[in-house]
C-alpha cells in the first residue's frame, strides 16, 4: 500500500527590501568602483545643475511684456533667462501666422482630435458603452464652455456616432438592410452622399479642381465599401471616423473658405501647430502605406514585390531633405496642368512616403517573427488573404513592432523641422525667425531651449505611450 | 468503440480520392505516385518514419501544399489553382497541427468565434453559443476567457480541435496532434479524438500513437520515402505486415 503524497505548501519569497538606505547601498555603493562612480556623478550634478537652475528659474525674468525689463535685469548683474521673450512670442510659437481671430479653429481641431483619439489610444481607460457615452457628454460640456453651442453639438455627435452606428446599421452587411431596415439604408445613402460632397469641396479647395470629381467618387466608393462590410464594432467605427470624417472636418476648419469660415492659406500656418499637423498626418498616413509596402515586399507576385522593393530601397537611399525638395519641385511635374497641389500638401505626401518606407521595413521584421503556423492555421480555416492579414496577422505583427514603430514616430516628429528647407516654418523655424526680430536680438538661448523643451515633452509622451501599449497588449507573453 | 469493419474502403462512398499524385520540392521527390481513397466517415491513420512525406500528403488535401501531378478530389471538388475550389475544400476540412497554432493575441473564446463570425458571417451571439458548446465537448469551458499562452499544451490542442469544429467540417486532418505533448496530456487529447471518431467524422490522422490506431482506425497506411508501402486494417497491419520495411518500422516503434 503506497503512502499518500502531499505537495509542500508554498512559502512567501524572502524579502530583500530594507528601506532607501538598503537600496542605496545595494545600487549606489555596492563596490568601491560603484561608489566612486556615484560620487563622481554627484560632483558633476552639483557643478552643473545649480548654475542651470539659477539661470533658468531663480534669476530668470518672468514678468512684464517688453524687452526693457530683461535689459534692466541684466544691468543689475543678475543675468538670468528672459522668459518674457517667449511669453510675448508665445502665440506665434504656437500658431505661426494664423490670423488671431481665427485661432479658435486650430484649438478646436486639436481639442477634437484629443477627444476623438482618447478612447482609441487608451482602450483600457474607457471600457464599456456607458463610460464611453458619459465621456462623450463630458467632452461636449467642456467644448460648450470653450467653443459655444455649435462646437459642443458637433463634438457630441462625433463622439456618439461610433456608439450609435452599430445598432443603427445592424449586425448584417449594409446590403441586406435594403430588405429589412429603412433607417440603415437611408443612413447609408446620406453618409455616402455626404462623404462624396465633402470630398468634392475639399479637393476643390486644395487647388485640385480637376481631381475633385474622381476624388469624390473614390470617397463614395470607400463609404459604400465600409457600409458593406457591416457588423463593425464601435471601436472599429471610431478608427474609421478618425481616418475619414475627422481629416475632412480638420481640413475644412483649418483651411476654411466654406461654411462662412474665412480662408487661411497654408503659408500662414506655422509654429507648434504646423509641427503637429505635419507629424500627425505623417504618422496617420505613413503607417497604413508602410503596412501595404511590407505586405507587398513579401508578396509572391513578382511585379508587386519588385515595385515595393524598388520603392523602399530608393526612399531609404535618399535623405528626407531631398525627398522634400522632390515633393515640392518635381511632384508637380507629374500632375496634369490644371491640378496644382498646395506646398504643404506636397510636403505631407513626401513625408508620408518617406516614413512609410522605414515603417515598412520595421513591419516586415515583425512579419518575419510570426510563426508560419499562424498563416497555415488561418488558411486551413478558410481565411482569404486580406482578411487573414487584417484580423490575424497584422494585430500580432503590430504588437511585436511597437518599439520599432515608436522609434519611427519619434524621429518623424523631430524630422518635421526639416520642412524649413521648403519654406514652411514649424516650431523650430518660428523660433529661429523670432531670434532674427530686431526688437528681440540676443535671446537665442531662450528660443532654442523653449523649442527643445516642447519637443521633449511630446517625444517623452510618445515613448511613455509606447510602453503603455506594450503593457496593455502584454506582447512578451504571447510566444513562449 | 465497436471493432472496425475490415477493409472498409469498398463499402463506403469515397469522400477523398487521391490518384497518381506526385510532388517535388525543387529536385526532391517527396510524394511518389500516391493513390489513396478515403471513405465517408472513415478513420485513417498514416504512419511512417520521419521525412517520409506524411505531413506533405495530408497538407496537399487542403492545399497548404500544391501537388504537381495527379488528381486530388475532395467531396466531389477537384483541387486546382482555382481559388474558389480551394476555398470550398477548406470549408469541408479542418486541420490540427503539431504545435496547435492558436492565435496568441486572442482569448480562447475569440479564437473559436473569429472564423465563424468573419468567414461564415454568423452573428456573434450564435458563434459564442456554438463555441461554448464545443468547449464543453472538449471539457474546458472554464478556459474561455484565458489566452492560449496561459493554457497547457493539452488544453491548447483541445481548443484547436474546438476551433476546427466551430467551422463544422466534414473531414478532419491531424498532423501529429500529440507529438508535442507530455504523456499526461496526450491522453486528454486522444480522448477527445476518440469521442470525435465516434461521432462519424471522417478523420485522417498522422500519428505514432499505435494504441489509438489499433482502437480507432478503420485502416492504417504506412509510408516510406514518399510512397505508400502498404495499407491494411489495423489487425492485419500490426499482426501480419506484408513488407519487411513495415515490420522493421513497427518493431522500432512498438518496442519503446
Ligand atoms: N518546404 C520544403 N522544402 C524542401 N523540402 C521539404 C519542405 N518541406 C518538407 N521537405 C522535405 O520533404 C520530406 C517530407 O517532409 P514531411 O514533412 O512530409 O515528412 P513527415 O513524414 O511529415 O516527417 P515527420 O515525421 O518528421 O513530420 C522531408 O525530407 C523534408 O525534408
Ligand atoms: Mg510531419
Amino acid at each position: 500500500m503506497p503512502q499518500t503524497w502531499q505537495p509542500k505548501p508554498p512559502t512567501p519569497s524572502p524579502s530583500y527590501s530594507t528601506g532607501w538606505l538598503g537600496w542605496a547601498r545595494k545600487n549606489l555603493f555596492s563596490s568601491p568602483g560603484n561608489a566612486l562612480l556615484t560620487l563622481l556623478s554627484l560632483a558633476v550634478l552639483l557643478a552643473t545643475l545649480p548654475p542651470m537652475l539659477r539661470w533658468g528659474l531663480w534669476d530668470a525674468t518672468w514678468l512684464g511684456d517688453s524687452r526693457k525689463i530683461c535689459d534692466s535685469a541684466a544691468q543689475d548683474g543678475s543675468a538670468g533667462a528672459c522668459w518674457v521673450f517667449i511669453k510675448v512670442r508665445l502665440e506665434v510659437f504656437l500658431y505661426g501666422f494664423y490670423p488671431e481671430a481665427q485661432r479658435w479653429r486650430v484649438n478646436f481641431t486639436l481639442a477634437l482630435l484629443g477627444l476623438a483619439a482618447l478612447p482609441i489610444l487608451a482602450p483600457t481607460l474607457l471600457r464599456g458603452t456607458l463610460r464611453q457615452a458619459l465621456f462623450a457628454l463630458a467632452a461636449a460640456l467642456l467644448m460648450l464652455f470653450t467653443f459655444g453651442v455649435p462646437g459642443a453639438v458637433f463634438t457630441a455627435c462625433y463622439l456618439l456616432a461610433p456608439l450609435a452606428l452599430p445598432p443603427l446599421l445592424g449586425q448584417r452587411p449594409f446590403l441586406e438592410l435594403f430588405a429589412g431596415r429603412l433607417a440603415g439604408a437611408i443612413t447609408g445613402i446620406l453618409l455616402t452622399g455626404l462623404a462624396a460632397l465633402l470630398l468634392y469641396l475639399a479637393a476643390g479647395q486644395a487647388g485640385g479642381g480637376g481631381a475633385a470629381g474622381p476624388i469624390a467618387v473614390a470617397g463614395a466608393v470607400l463609404a459604400v465599401f465600409l457600409l458593406f462590410i457591416g457588423r463593425l464594432t464601435a471601436g472599429a467605427w471610431r478608427w474609421i471616423l478618425l481616418f475619414t470624417v475627422y481629416p475632412l472636418v480638420g481640413f475644412f476648419l483649418l483651411v476654411g473658405n466654406v461654411f462662412g469660415l474665412p480662408l487661411v492659406e497654408s503659408h500662414f500656418w506655422g509654429g507648434l501647430f504646423l509641427t503637429l499637423v505635419v507629424a500627425g498626418t505623417g504618422m496617420a498616413t505613413a503607417l497604413p502605406i508602410g503596412i501595404l509596402l511590407a505586405l507587398g515586399r513579401r508578396s509572391t507576385l513578382p511585379v508587386i514585390k519588385t515595385l515595393c522593393v524598388f520603392f523602399i530601397e530608393f526612399v531609404r537611399g535618399v535623405p528626407l531633405v531631398s525627398v522634400l525638395f522632390m515633393a515640392s519641385v518635381m511632384f508637380p511635374l507629374f500632375l496634369p496642368e490644371n491640378v496644382t497641389f498646395d506646398k504643404l500638401l506636397r510636403a505631407l505626401i513626401g513625408i508620408a512616403f518617406f516614413y512609410a518606407a522605414y515603417m515598412a521595413e520595421v513591419i516586415r521584421g515583425g512579419l518575419q517573427a510570426i510563426p508560419k503556423g499562424q498563416f497555415e492555421a488561418a488558411m486551413a480555416l478558410g481565411w482569404p488573404y486580406w482578411k487573414m492579414m487584417a484580423l490575424i496577422i497584422m494585430p500580432q505583427t503590430l504588437r511585436l513592432v511597437i518599439p520599432g514603430l515608436a522609434n519611427n514616430v519619434l524621429s518623424l516628429l523631430k524630422d518635421t523641422t526639416l520642412v524649413a528647407v521648403i519654406g514652411l516654418l514649424d516650431l523650430l523655424g518660428v523660433a529661429k525667425a523670432s531670434m532674427a526680430d530686431p526688437e528681440w536680438l540676443g535671446f537665442t538661448k531662450e528660443a532654442y531651449i523653449f523649442a527643445a523643451l516642447v519637443f521633449w515633452v511630446f517625444c517623452f509622451a510618445i515613448s511613455r505611450y509606447s510602453v503603455y501599449l506594450e503593457k496593455t497588449y502584454h506582447t512578451s507573453q504571447h510566444y513562449n | 468503440m465497436t471493432t472496425p469493419a475490415p477493409a472498409a474502403t469498398t463499402a463506403r462512398q469515397p469522400i477523398i480520392t487521391i490518384s497518381g499524385v506526385n510532388k517535388w520540392y525543387n529536385e526532391f521527390h517527396v510524394l511518389k505516385d500516391i493513390n489513396l481513397q478515403v471513405g465517408r466517415g472513415e478513420k485513417l491513420v498514416i504512419c511512417g518514419p520521419s521525412g517520409s512525406g506524411k505531413s506533405t500528403l495530408i497538407r496537399c488535401i487542403n492545399r497548404l501544399e500544391v501537388h504537381q501531378q495527379g488528381r486530388i478530389v475532395v467531396d466531389g471538388i477537384e483541387l486546382t489553382n482555382d481559388v474558389k475550389r480551394i476555398d470550398q475544400v477548406r470549408r469541408e476540412t479542418g486541420m490540427l497541427f503539431q504545435n496547435f497554432n492558436l492565435f496568441p493575441h486572442l482569448t480562447v473564446l475569440e479564437n473559436l468565434t473569429l472564423s465563424p463570425v468573419w468567414i461564415r458571417k454568423m452573428p456573434l451571439k450564435e458563434a459564442q453559443e456554438l463555441a461554448f458548446q464545443y468547449l464543453q465537448r472538449v471539457k474546458i469551458p472554464d478556459l474561455a476567457h484565458k489566452f492560449p499562452g496561459q493554457c497547457s499544451g493539452g488544453q491548447q490542442q483541445r481548443v484547436a480541435i474546438a476551433r476546427c469544429l466551430c467551422m463544422n467540417p466534414k473531414i478532419m486532418l491531424f498532423d501529429e496532434p500529440t507529438s508535442a505533448l507530455d504523456p499526461e496530456m496526450i491522453k486528454e487529447v486522444l480522448d477527445v479524438m476518440i469521442d470525435l471518431a465516434s461521432s462519424g467524422m471522417t478523420m485522417l490522422c498522422v500519428t505514432h500513437e499505435m494504441g489509438f490506431a489499433r482502437t480507432v482506425a478503420d485502416r492504417v497506411v504506412f509510408m516510406d520515402s514518399g510512397e505508400i508501402v502498404e495499407e491494411n486494417d489495423p489487425q492485419t497491419f500490426f499482426n501480419h505486415p506484408k513488407f519487411d520495411r513495415t515490420a522493421a518500422f513497427l518493431s522500432q516503434i512498438l518496442n519503446h
